[in-house]
């Protein structure tokens, strides 16, 4: 049945078996499979299905799907997703042909070929680099509305039962473990991932890891614990791991760098993100690493690539967030005079490296920390500034009103800045801007550039992350009530790990471009798209 | 003698009130809630009428604020205790000016009318004497105790008015008013509860557990997120430690920051306080608005190398001003905060606002 369909007659039903004998054989063996029988298995999957909808759906789904994987190949993405589209495009096309007659079949199949073909090359003349193309895109590319086709993240999709089955096939055929959800998950965020500390994704991966870098596994496993916290220790460890990874890439015969090790970089994503969401800097920074690596020209040797892609990371690292720390602080120092009462919540490493550098500068304050539970990261701000020897205070948030008359200036760090100028952060920070407000206090955030990002949020139910809602469990006078909360049939907890800030409770974004309000942030974003 | 045996037995028993008094008063909010210590208190209150040795009401009246004195002294923060001896002494009044036959005064307060009218007879300094003042000042105080009784009930029978279905109420610590409220609601709705934990004490934990028994839908959340969630939220019910004089709160710390995020998403704010609570204080004296517990709540002595180098407070109470405020349910129905004043006007003497 399969032959009688299957346009190009290239399997026959013998083959199919061998084939997935051996594929399976593979896999049990966790040896990574190669590119055709990735993509020959891809195609089987896809004739199969196709038949099974032949038999009952009309063609117009297909006609949608394959509209709709049309665009994705136009993003400036890596190549997965053009090897992903003409495969259903192709498969879609040939079932939708089956109704059309004969000639049209052919002819359609040339133009999809024409057109591959015809992005290849755009691709490579954008690698080959002339100059004038890329002055003449970004001139093009502001004035034109562009249809924005923007996939919908996975993590917020979890209650989409269609949505999961997709992920799983996808992490199926990258060879990462999928990570369960754990817990009574509170109505408002069903949509949203709850996994438990005490059961990590590295527990299903076999050692040695030989699909999955080892440092990748070690980081992977540094962020579901916690080990790494906060958003700039978060890309600087993934581009130090991605320097690692790069380091010990050989490129295998026959393929591109700029094509293969971008490929090779997408399980590493994913099992970074079953591990722990990607942030906001995280993912501007993959996204520069991608653009770099798919630059690299065709002609250039494994070794000079593999160095320039090292020095490119470097520099991403010191440019973005060490200079432009440097930058800010700079910034910062002005705002802050003798005799100030500082107010900072949580741990974030530009406010403390900023309070530093403000105190080496002599200037006279005070700073109260102010922590939150459950992860009392209050805590370690506060020892790396009494080690520096300011003059601190320690409250907990709901002391909030009682200290805040003493304050004259609240210094408050962000994880991504969005584009409709609301400020996401840690849970907790749009609580202490609104009581700033409340007593005319003024609000400053500190945000380096690259955690700017295009996403657009009004509150923090859409988008957020769920932690492991047992830390709320706490032990007093040896009783703890919510121990067996999971038994309790009514109860649930909720650990929210982000929330965002309306842009009037903050007064002021300290930033290493410049010290600019908060509704300028997509202006930041459109300048830096134009230089790119 | 059995005059010295009673007042023996007497002193005794202040003494042990007042010693109790001053333990509770250590952290983890109050072992006892504020209706245990208003009942305790009038019981107190009527033994001390009943065994004390005085003449007449004058002299009751002395020895009931001396002692009252002393007990506001020991746990300065236990406002109902105050409030109760405002209420007895009231009672002592109106009782007294019942024998003495004189019609109820209807407006206590100066007025230029009254200095006018009255002429000499407004000195009343209490000394006559009358032989059924005490039993009918007990009977009072029993009244008294009976209206104690049945406040949580007055209470809870208004739920259903103020809730509807499928909504969803957010509350911060554990306020056994509001739990009997949100139960009695519960028998008849379906409804969502979110409880703020409050830390470090963490009273919401036991809250929430306590609603669960009843099959109430709740959800504990961090205080760090009470901005976060409150977009979602219908209708705010809190209850307070004591309400002040110009209809302000004070509450559990956290409550006025829950506050302030209700009004910034114009969601209701409801108070359940019994009258009781209403105390004639106002919130103007700083350093005896606020009380302290120790503060290894918040930075515990683990932390040991920083510990000497860092102030940490943990301060117990909050306050709330009125404008935050949307109504008051109380055992005699619901209030607007602008209406409290004259609510005090009626159960407490304006000589009686300092003891």
């Amino acid at each position: 049945n399969i032959t009688d369909s299957d346009p190009d007659g290239r399997l026959t039903v013998t083959d199919k078996d061998v084939k997935l004998q051996e594929i399976a054989l593979a896999k049990n063996e966790g040896k990574e499979l190669t590119k055709e029988e990735k993509q020959r298995l891809r195609k089987e999957k896809k004739q199969h299905k196709k038949n099974k909808k032949d038999d009952k759906g009309p063609p117009e789904k297909e006609k949608e799907k394959e509209k709709a994987s049309v665009p994705a190949p136009s993003k400036p993405a890596t190549q997965s997703p053009a090897h992903k589209a003409p495969a259903p495009v192709h498969a879609s096309e040939s079932a939708a042909a089956a109704e059309k007659p004969a000639k049209s079949k052919a002819e359609l199949r040339a133009e999809r070929r024409a057109r591959q073909d015809s992005e290849r090359t755009s691709k490579q003349g954008k690698k080959e680099g002339g100059q004038q193309s890329a002055s003449s895109k970004p001139k093009a590319t502001p004035n034109e509305l562009q249809p924005v086709v923007k996939r919908l993240p996975e993590h917020v999709q979890v209650d989409d039962p269609a949505a999961l089955k997709k992920l799983a096939k996808k992490l199926e055929r990258q060879q990462v473990p999928l990570r369960s959800d754990y817990g009574y998950k509170v109505s408002l965020f069903s949509h949203l991932h709850q996994y438990s500390r005490k059961s990590p994704p590295t527990l299903q991966i076999s050692i040695p890891a030989t699909v999955i870098h080892p440092s990748i596994v070690r980081l992977g496993l540094q962020y579901s614990q916690g080990i790494i916290a906060g958003s700039n220790a978060r890309s600087v460890a993934l581009l130090h791991t991605f320097k690692q990874v790069i380091q010990d890439y050989s490129t295998p015969p026959n393929e591109e760098l700029s094509r293969d090790l971008v490929n090779k970089l997408s399980p590493y994503i994913s099992f970074l993100s079953q591990c722990r969401p990607l942030s906001a800097s995280m993912g501007n920074a993959i996204k520069y690493i991608k653009k770099e690596i798919s630059n690299i020209p065709s002609q250039c040797k494994e070794e000079e690539a593999k160095g320039k892609l090292q020095a490119c990371i470097d520099s991403y690292i010191n440019e973005k967030i060490i200079l432009a720390s440097e930058a800010i602080s700079k910034y910062a120092i002005e705002k802050i005079s003798d005799g100030d009462v500082i107010l900072v919540y949580g741990c974030s490493s530009l406010v403390n490296h900023i309070l530093c550098k403000a105190f080496e500068k002599q200037r006279k304050f005070r700073v109260i920390v102010v922590d939150s539970r459950p992860r009392l990261e209050g805590r370690e701000a506060l020892r790396r500034l009494v080690k520096k020897g300011i003059r601190c205070t320690y409250v907990l948030i709901s002391a909030l009103s009682y200290i805040l008359p003493e304050v004259s200036k609240v210094f408050l760090g962000a994880h991504a800045l969005l584009a409709n100028g609301y400020v996401m952060s840690r849970v907790g920070t749009s609580q202490i801007a609104l009581v700033a407000k409340a007593y005319n206090v003024p609000v400053l955030v500190c945000c380096e550039t690259y955690k700017f990002c295009e996403r657009v949020q009004t509150d923090s139910f859409v988008s957020n992350e769920l932690d492991d809602p047992d830390d709320l469990i706490v032990t007093r006078n040896g009783k703890s009530h919510l121990e067996n909360w999971q038994t309790v049939k009514s109860l649930g907890l909720l650990n929210l790990v982000y929330d965002v800030t309306p842009p009037d409770f903050v007064d002021l974004v300290i930033t290493d471009l410049g010290m600019i309000p908060c509704t300028s942030v997509p202006v930041v974003l459109r300048v830096k798209n134009v230089d790119q | 003698m059995p005059g010295a045996d009673k007042e023996t037995d007497l002193s005794e028993r202040i003494e042990s009130f007042l010693s109790e008094l001053k333990r509770c008063g250590s952290g983890a909010g109050s072992l006892r809630g504020s209706a245990e210590t208003a009942r305790e208190t009038t019981a107190l209150l009527r033994r001390i009428t009943a065994q004390a040795r005085w003449g007449n009401a004058g002299e009751l009246m002395e020895i009931i604020r001396k002692e009252g004195r002393r007990m506001t002294a020991a746990q300065p923060s236990e406002t109902t205790v105050g409030n109760m001896i405002r209420r007895v002494l009231k009672i002592i009044r109106e009782e007294y000016a019942r024998s003495r036959g004189s019609s109820e005064e209807t407006d206590q307060q100066e007025s230029l009318h009254k200095l006018l009218t009255s002429g000499g007879s407004s000195e009343d300094n209490f000394r006559q004497h009358f032989t059924h003042l005490k039993a009918n000042v007990i009977e009072a105080i029993n009244e008294l105790l009976t209206e104690l009784e049945g406040t949580t009930d007055n209470i809870s029978m208004q739920a259903l008015e103020h809730i509807h279905s499928n909504e969803v109420i957010m509350t911060i610590g554990r306020s056994r008013t509001v739990e009997a409220f949100l139960k009695d609601a519960a028998r008849k709705r379906k409804f969502h509860v979110i409880v703020a934990e409050c830390a470090p004490f963490c009273q919401g934990h036991e809250m929430a557990t306590s609603l669960c028994k009843e099959d109430i839908e709740t959800t504990v959340i961090p205080d760090a997120a009470i901005f976060a969630v409150m977009s979602r939220v219908n209708k705010v019910i809190i209850g307070t430690q004591t309400v002040l004089a110009n209809g302000g709160l004070r509450a559990v710390n956290g409550t006025h920051t829950l506050a302030l995020a209700a009004k910034h998403h114009s969601t209701p704010l409801i108070v359940c306080a019994p009258m009781f609570k209403l105390s004639p204080q106002f919130p103007n004296e700083e350093d005896t608005f606020h009380k302290f517990v120790s503060p290894h709540e918040v930075l515990p002595f683990t932390e040991g190398e920083i510990l000497s180098k860092v102030n940490a407070h943990c301060p117990v109470f909050d306050y709330v001003p009125p404008e935050l405020i949307t109504l008051f349910i109380s055992n005699i129905g619901g209030n607007a905060p602008s209406y409290i004043y004259r609510l005090m006007s009626e159960l407490y003497h304006p000589e009686d606002h300092e003891l």
